[in-house]
């Protein structure tokens, strides 16, 4: 079998031309939601989230109604239920544990009842590329700007919170509604991005590039920046070689970014 | 007489059975510093929380500047107790600082020419231009907490707040905290309020002592209230006020209530 095959390269872009500009997008929010994933100590947390998120999606497409929708609905009760009940990050990782298999199972029940396509139902679990279709992306640009838009306007009192909630609350800053919102806006971000690279890889978009930004950079401007160039890297080269392949995009957004994490830890090493 | 910078008035706080403590009242003045003194469990923290509006007072008021605090207040500094930050925070000294400033603000964490001005003249009275750069979770227990007191200072703020700044730093490290936090208050003319259960290294600068036990306390300068009258009376047991070598000692029968069994008695430790 061959890997990789470019010779009908030219014709194919434009068929991924949604697939493009949705991995442009999710690269931007995850890599910018990413650094407060790190900062706020939630790693474990996005994953949780992806995986009631795929419930989410697969219960809609079971049952027929929008699939973004269902990722949606899935994401936000895990988000609400993690920051309800998981303030301190011990018992945060615990409930993580408890709902992570739930929502997988759930998921795999409607998929497994689910008689349509069944690139429909990999799909959700590693990705997909050629399958955004209009109403889809329509859907995604509008939660991405929601988020991007959020996260920008709260980004200071965000750091601020995520530093030293103490201090923070000292000097007036609403903590706590910060921390609701920074949930929805995680939720969200999982939500698009189960779209693209699937739930089980959903780690590789909103963790990976932020962690390895974190490895060169100490500067909060220089961090965030280059936490996005390093996701939209990833996602936009994962598609693009995918594409070549007509295999799904996952393993080459993960392996890129995981490239990056590895290079960027080597780095650090060296200017130590 | 100026106006009070916190006006603390008939305040209790009870939680179901338990007091805290009952009709209290105190007035802080521009520049004094006052030690919080009392055991684990005694209300100190508690009533830092019901000044910055975080608990709720069974009966009574706390006023800031003539207002009643609701959340966090930006004529409030704080300097929370010694805490590491994990090494992989992105943010440096100086962006700590700048937290200070204009953390509360919406928006960017893009700072104006006059605020970089003010970071770089903190950096200097907290004699931390050499950490400026680096990461703030690879700072030392020391340097981190003098960088907290300059970023309480920063906005120049009538009432600082300090929960046990000094737990978990050496003689030597509180020492270089309490004087730069003396100096500080003196500059900007902020009020103090000290939390701690040990006030040897602060004993200097101390201008009122409120000593928290039991349910009840006493408010008075440290000469007043630490004695072995007023202490055994406010514990209920005979309690020995030991002064030797500009340190004082308490010793007496509530040990057990108090928590500083791990602290050689030579180091003057508050118990």
């Amino acid at each position: 079998m061959v890997l990789f095959d470019f010779s009908d390269y030219a014709e194919l872009i434009p068929l991924v031309q949604n697939s493009l500009i949705a991995g442009l997008l999710l690269g931007l929010v995850g890599g910018l939601i990413g650094v407060f994933v790190m900062t706020r100590d939630m790693s474990f947390a996005v994953h949780g989230i992806s995986e009631l998120s795929f419930a989410g999606a697969a219960f809609a497409l079971l049952l027929g109604y929008n699939v973004v929708g269902g990722s949606i609905v899935g994401s936000l009760i895990a988000a609400a239920i993690i920051g309800y009940l998981g303030a301190k990050a011990k018992d945060r990782n615990s409930i993580v544990a408890v709902l992570m298999p739930a929502g997988l199972g759930l998921g795999i029940l409607a998929l497994a009842l689910y008689e349509g396509r069944a690139a429909n139902k990999f799909g959700l679990l590693t990705g997909q590329i050629v399958a955004v279709d209009d109403p889809q992306l329509f859907w995604l640009v509008i939660i991405c700007a929601v988020v991007l838009l959020s996260l920008l306007m709260v980004w200071r009192p965000l750091t601020f919170a995520s530093l030293d909630p103490d201090v923070a609350v000292a000097r007036g800053v609403p903590t706590r509604a910060l921390s609701i919102l920074f949930m929805l806006l995680l939720g969200l971000s999982v939500a698009a991005s189960v779209q693209i690279v699937g739930a089980l890889l959903v780690l590789s978009l909103l963790v990976t590039p932020a962690a390895a930004a974190l490895r060169v950079s100490s500067s909060p401007i220089l961090t965030p920046l280059l936490s996005v160039a390093f996701a939209i890297t990833s996602v936009i080269g994962g598609i693009l070689l995918a594409l070549g392949a007509g295999l799904p995009i996952s393993p080459y957004v993960t392996t890129i970014s995981f490239l990056i994490y590895v290079i960027c830890r080597v780095v650090e090493r060296v200017r130590k | 007489m100026t106006k009070p910078v916190l006006s603390i008035k008939n305040a209790s706080l009870a939680f179901g059975e338990r007091t805290l403590w009952s009709n209290l009242n105190l007035e802080i003045q521009p520049q004094e510093f006052i030690a919080v003194i009392g055991s684990n469990g005694s209300g100190k923290t508690t009533l830092l929380k019901a000044i910055l509006g975080q608990e709720k007072l069974s009966a009574g008021s706390i006023e800031i500047l003539g207002k009643k605090v609701a959340h966090g207040s930006r004529n409030i500094g704080y300097i929370p107790q010694h805490r590491n930050i994990d090494a992989a925070t992105p943010m440096r000294a100086i962006d700590m600082l700048k937290l200070g400033l204009d953390g509360h603000k919406f928006g960017l964490p893009l700072s104006s020419r006059a605020a970089n001005r003010k970071v770089q003249h903190i950096l200097g009275c907290v004699d931390a231009f050499d950490l400026a750069g680096k990461r703030v979770g690879e700072l030392s227990g020391g340097e981190l907490q003098r960088l907290r007191v300059g970023q309480a200072v920063i906005d120049e703020p009538e009432l600082i707040l300090a929960d046990e700044p000094l737990s978990a730093l050496d003689l030597a490290q509180q020492r270089v905290i309490a004087d730069l936090l003396d100096q500080e208050r003196r500059d900007h003319k902020s009020a103090v309020i000290f939390v701690t259960h040990d006030v040897n290294p602060i004993l200097s600068m101390v201008d009122r002592v409120l000593y928290l036990a039991n349910g009840k306390f006493k408010i008075g300068t440290p000469d007043e209230v630490l004695s072995s009258e007023v202490l055994s009376e406010l514990y209920g047991t005979p309690v020995e006020v030991i002064r030797t070598q500009g340190r004082i000692l308490v010793v007496g029968n509530h040990d057990h209530d108090h928590h500083h069994d791990n602290e050689p008695a030579d180091r003057g430790a508050w118990r």
